[in-house]
This record gives structure tokens, sequence and C-alpha cells, in this order.
């Protein structure tokens, strides 16, 4: 029971996280149809923007300027890197992201090498005790945070103006534009609303693992998590998210041997199967 | 509120639905004007050969014209979507207003107070109706929202019974309703309707076209009314044009028009024994014989 406690905190930390990264895949994905293979590395970024300002000053300045950086790559990635590609194969923008991402990640080791550095502890340490077992508190502060976030959006897209106009242009583009709706406006907001999360996620990471490389093998799951939650999909992000962090960390607590590296896409194949766009992925609405 | 209740004061910059203070029959200065405007999609193909045009503030026109004839082009050209298709207008202008509008970017357009209904509804089908509706809101404060939305409810009495309901499950004719109540949410002064009545049973057809009329009655919005089904469209305009491979043939008040042979035999369907016969069936090369 200890164990089972133990193991589903540390796999909804580890879900919460992978949601909150995946969130950010599914922002980009759903309006801009971008496949973006740099949300790891936007996540390894965020980290060290948060570690940068955190050890310089305060984890509130540290939080401050990973937002800051999100906003800014989020958006100058989009205007500088993907704008000129518009019309362009979408194999061509795929390739994009991945230089992008080797090109984010050696700046990153480049200016702070490749050993592992301690994230300053910002949320509270210690451990608690949850039904009897004993739990890191930062974990459960891990999962209250990412809930939090992860809430924030989802309201963000049912009520404000901008969350519907960014389903619309989801939805279609041109139909959009004749609402007045700038498509362009639109796409920065999702490249930018997508660095936002990925900046949370990878300071969450950051706060279980330490700042280093590591975060980006992390940020690799995305692809299992979208893929079976449905990879337009926000619902789809969060309980994907929590499937597979689950699922990781019961196979390595219960099984071990390595095998919780293979499992989560074992079942990934068995749901596609059964389900082909995920879980949650919008079903194409045909009418005759 | 009514529809017909007053709104705004003169004061407001941006008056919404047009000047209803003028006895919209009686105004004549034109609100929209083309002037030998030439369209190119892919910078070779020729679409619209220099067409020229004007539409009356306060009036219902109408554009007819047969399939492929430039009609939608017609409107993307004065909404700014065509920058969306590799379209530009290549030649002419586009004033609105008094103002040049020709190049001016699709977002600007709206907020200057021009919404077009697109061909085929096109609504945001995994949005429900109401986030629809929200989303048709964008150019205007959160403020204004609630109004609006009980106008367009009151208007359209079927969309207030759906407003949760998913926008790509509604039938046609509620699709083509919410797309019309979505672009009334932005205000226009001037509303252009791409072929509302496509694929619409009959009976749906003149309910939707008697809801623009009263759009143009009470709100005073000014319409330009694209279609193929010239016989309603005729009935409500109060000027119409007959264009054909990318230039106006033919235009005059809506009544002259509808009396007026080639267009009683090419886009009424009627012969002269008076019979019915759908103008798809006359062969092309004669309608270019008489008109070009
Ligand atoms: N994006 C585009 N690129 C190239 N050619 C186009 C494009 N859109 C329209 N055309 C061409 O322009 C011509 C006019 O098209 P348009 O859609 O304006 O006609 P329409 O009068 O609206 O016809 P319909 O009644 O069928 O809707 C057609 O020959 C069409 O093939
Ligand atoms: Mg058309």
């Amino acid at each position: 029971m200890n164990i089972f406690v133990q193991l589903t905190v540390t796999g909804l930390t580890n879900g919460a996280i992978l949601a909150l990264a995946a969130l950010g895949f599914v922002l980009i994905f759903k309006s801009t149809g971008v496949i973006n293979f740099a949300q790891g590395e936007f996540l390894l970024i965020g980290a060290y923007a948060v570690y940068v300002g955190t050890v310089a000053a305060h984890w509130t300045v540290g939080i401050l300027l990973g937002l800051l950086v999100a906003v800014v790559l989020g958006v100058g990635v989009e205007r500088l890197i993907l704008r000129p590609l518009v019309g362009q194969p979408i194999i061509a923008v795929i390739m994009v992201t991945i230089g992008l991402g080797i090109f984010l990640r050696s700046v990153v080791q480049i200016i702070f090498g490749n050993r592992p550095l301690p994230f300053p502890d910002f949320i509270p340490g210690g451990s608690v005790n949850l039904l009897g077992a004993t739990v890191p508190a930062n974990r459960l502060w891990g999962i209250g945070l990412a809930a939090v976030t992860l809430a924030v959006f989802t309201v963000f897209f049912t009520r404000s103006r901008h969350g519907i106009a960014m389903r619309a242009v989801a939805d279609d583009q041109q139909a959009a534009l004749t609402m007045g709706i700038s498509v362009r406006r639109v796409f920065a907001m999702a490249w930018a609303l997508a660095a936002v999360s990925a900046v949370i996620g990878g300071m969450l990471v950051a706060n279980l693992i330490g700042v280093s490389g590591g975060i980006i093998e992390f940020g690799l799951l995305v692809f299992p998590v979208v893929i079976l939650g449905g990879l337009d999909s926000v619902p789809g992000a969060m309980i994907g998210g929590a499937i597979v962090g689950l699922l990781i960390t019961y196979t390595g607590g219960y099984v071990g041997g390595g095998l919780q590296s293979v499992v989560p896409y074992v079942v990934l194949v068995g749901i596609l199967l059964v389900r082909p766009y995920g879980l949650f992925g919008q079903v194409r609405i045909e009418r005759v | 509120m009514s529809p017909t209740a007053p709104r705004t004061g003169p004061g407001t910059s941006r008056a919404p639905y047009g000047s209803a203070e003028v006895d919209p029959r009686q105004a004549t200065e034109p609100i929209l004007a083309l002037n030998n405007v030439e369209v190119i999609y892919d910078e070779v193909i020729l679409v619209l050969r220099g067409l020229s045009m004007s539409v009356a503030e306060g009036r219902i026109v109408a554009l007819l014209g047969s399939n492929g004839a430039g009609k939608s082009t017609t409107l993307k050209a004065i909404s700014g979507l065509l920058p969306t298709e590799d379209g530009e207008v290549s030649d002419g202008s586009i004033t609105y207003q008094g103002r040049d509008i020709t190049h001016t970017d699709a977002a600007t357009i709206v907020r200057d107070g021009i919404s077009q209904v697109m061909e085929g509804r096109r609504v945001f089908e995994h949005l429900s109706v109401h986030e629809n509706l929200l989303a048709g809101g964008y150019t205007r404060s959160h403020g204004e929202h609630a109004d609006d939305l009980d106008r367009i409810y009151t208007y359209f009495p079927r969309l207030a019974d759906r407003r949760s309901q998913t926008a790509g499950y509604l039938s046609g004719g509620e699709q083509q309703m919410l797309a019309i109540g979505r672009a009334l949410m932005a205000h226009p002064r001037l509303m252009t309707l791409d072929e509302p009545s496509l694929g619409l049973a009959p009976l749906l057809v003149e309910e939707i076209f008697s809801i623009i009329g009263r759009l143009n009655d009470e709100l005073g919005t000014t319409i330009l009314l694209v279609e193929q089904n010239a016989r309603l469209a005729l009935d409500i305009a109060d000027h119409a044009y007959v264009m054909e491979s990318g230039r106006i043939v033919l235009d005059g008040p809506a009544a002259e028009l509808a009396a007026n042979p080639d267009v009683q035999e090419f886009y009424l369907g009627l012969t002269e024994e008076g019979a019915r016969r759908s103008y798809r069936d006359v062969k092309h090369y004669k309608r270019r014989k008489r008109w070009l």
C-alpha cells in the first residue's frame, strides 16, 4: 500500500509535467498544424531561465525571467523561422523544428556545460504523510502547480476572447479572418503559450531531477502522450500525460528491468488500433 | 431589447449596423464602389476583367451569374481574402465610404464595417453555436456581447434553442443562420452574402431570405447578395448586377431586370411561353453571344 501510494504520487507528478509539455505541443499543432520537435528543448530553456533568475536574485525573478524567455522564444520562432516557411511542404517545417531543437540544446550546452546543476529549492521540501505513506512534499506541490496551470489554460480556451479565437482559427482559418481575427497574431500566441507551458513544465522537472540535458529526454515523452490523447486535444494531453506518467512509474516500480521505457509505446500502439485519432482526438465532422 | 429600438447616439464613431437615422431607402451615396477591378490568381489566372459596380448605402444589391463567373472572387476582393488564395487585385480600385480599401487586410476591413458570409457556411465545426457567435464578436468589446447575442437569438430563435450544441452537427439551414448571425456580431454596415441558399430546401431558403430583408429593414445593414437563385434574389433586391466571365454584363433596378427577357430566359428559367427551364441547361456560348 505504501509503495502504491508513493508510486502513484510519483506517477502523477510525472504525468502532470508531461501534460504541461504536451499541452504546448497540442496548442501549436492544433492552431498552426506544425509538429514541434523542439518541445523538449523548450522545457530545457525554461528550466535554465528559471534557474538563472533564481540563483541571481529570487525565485519570483526566476519565474518572471522564465516566462519572459518563453514569450520571446515562442513569438521569435514563429516570426523569424516559421512565418517565412508558410506554404512550404510540412516536412520542411518539421525538419526546421528538429534543427531548432538541436540549436537550442547546443546553445544551452555551450553556456552552462554538461554538468547537471542543482535546482535551488523554491518549492518547500520535506515530506508529508499521505494515507500512511511518506511522500516528498515537492511532488505534491508539483502536481498542484501543474493542475492549476492546466485549469487556467482550460478556462482561457473556453471563456476568453483570444482562446475562442484560437480554436476558431484551428477550425477554419479563412472563416476566422472574416471575423476580423488576425491569424498571424493567433499563431504567435499559440507559440508563446506553448513556450509558457513548457517553461512551467521544465521548471517542475528541474525541481525533481536538477537542471541538465536529462530534461530533454523527459520532454521526448510528449510524443506518446499526445499520440495517446489525440494530437489536437487539450483534455487528451492532460489525460494522456497522467496515463503515461503512471504507466512508466508503476512499471518501473513493480516490474523494473528497464521495461518502463517500452511499456508506454506498447500501450500506445494498442490504443491506436482501437482509436486511430487517439483517445480524445477530434473526429472530423462529416455532414452530407 | 427589440431589434428596432434605437441603438447609439450620433456621437459614437463606429455606429452599429449602418446609419439607422437615415431612411435607408432614400440614401443614394454609394457605400461601396468597385472601379475596373482586375483580379489574378497565382499570377497568371485572370478572373475579374475590369469589373465595376457600386452599392448604395442601405440597399440590397444582388450579384447574379453562373458557375465560375467570378462572384465569390468579387466578394473576396472586397473582404481582403484574396491573399489567402494567392490572388490579388492587379488593377482598378475598391472604395468603401469614399476610402480606398483595395489592399487593406481582412481583419481591418471587418473593423471598418464589412462582414462576409462565405459560400458554404463555414461555421467553426468544433465550437458550440454560442462560441461561434462569440468568435464573430471578436472585434467588439465584451460589454456589447450580451445585447448582440440577444438580438441575434431574436432573429434566429432556432439558434437560441441550440446554443450549446456543436455547430458541426447543425442542419444546413441552421448552419447558414449561424453564419449570418456570426457575421452580424461584428456590427457590419455592409454585409456580403455568398449564395446563402446553397443546398437548402426551398422553405428554408425563403425563411433565410426574409430574415435578410428584415436585417436590412430594421438594422439598416447594407446587403450585397451573391446568388444563383435569381428569382428570390431579384425579389428582395433593390438593384441587381449580372456578371459573366469576370465582367458586369447587365445591371439595373431589380424589378426591371426581372422583366428583362434575357434574364428571364437565362436566369429565371422562363422561356417565351412562360414555361420553367433551368438556366443551367442553356448552352454557355449562347449567353456569351448575347452579352459580350
Ligand atoms: N484560389 C483560386 N485559384 C485559382 N483560380 C481560382 C481560385 N478561385 C477561383 N478561381 C477561378 O476563378 C473563376 C471564378 O471563380 P469564383 O469562385 O469566383 O466563381 P463563382 O462565380 O463564385 O462560381 P460559383 O457560382 O460556382 O460559386 C473560376 O474559373 C475558378 O476556377
Ligand atoms: Mg462562388
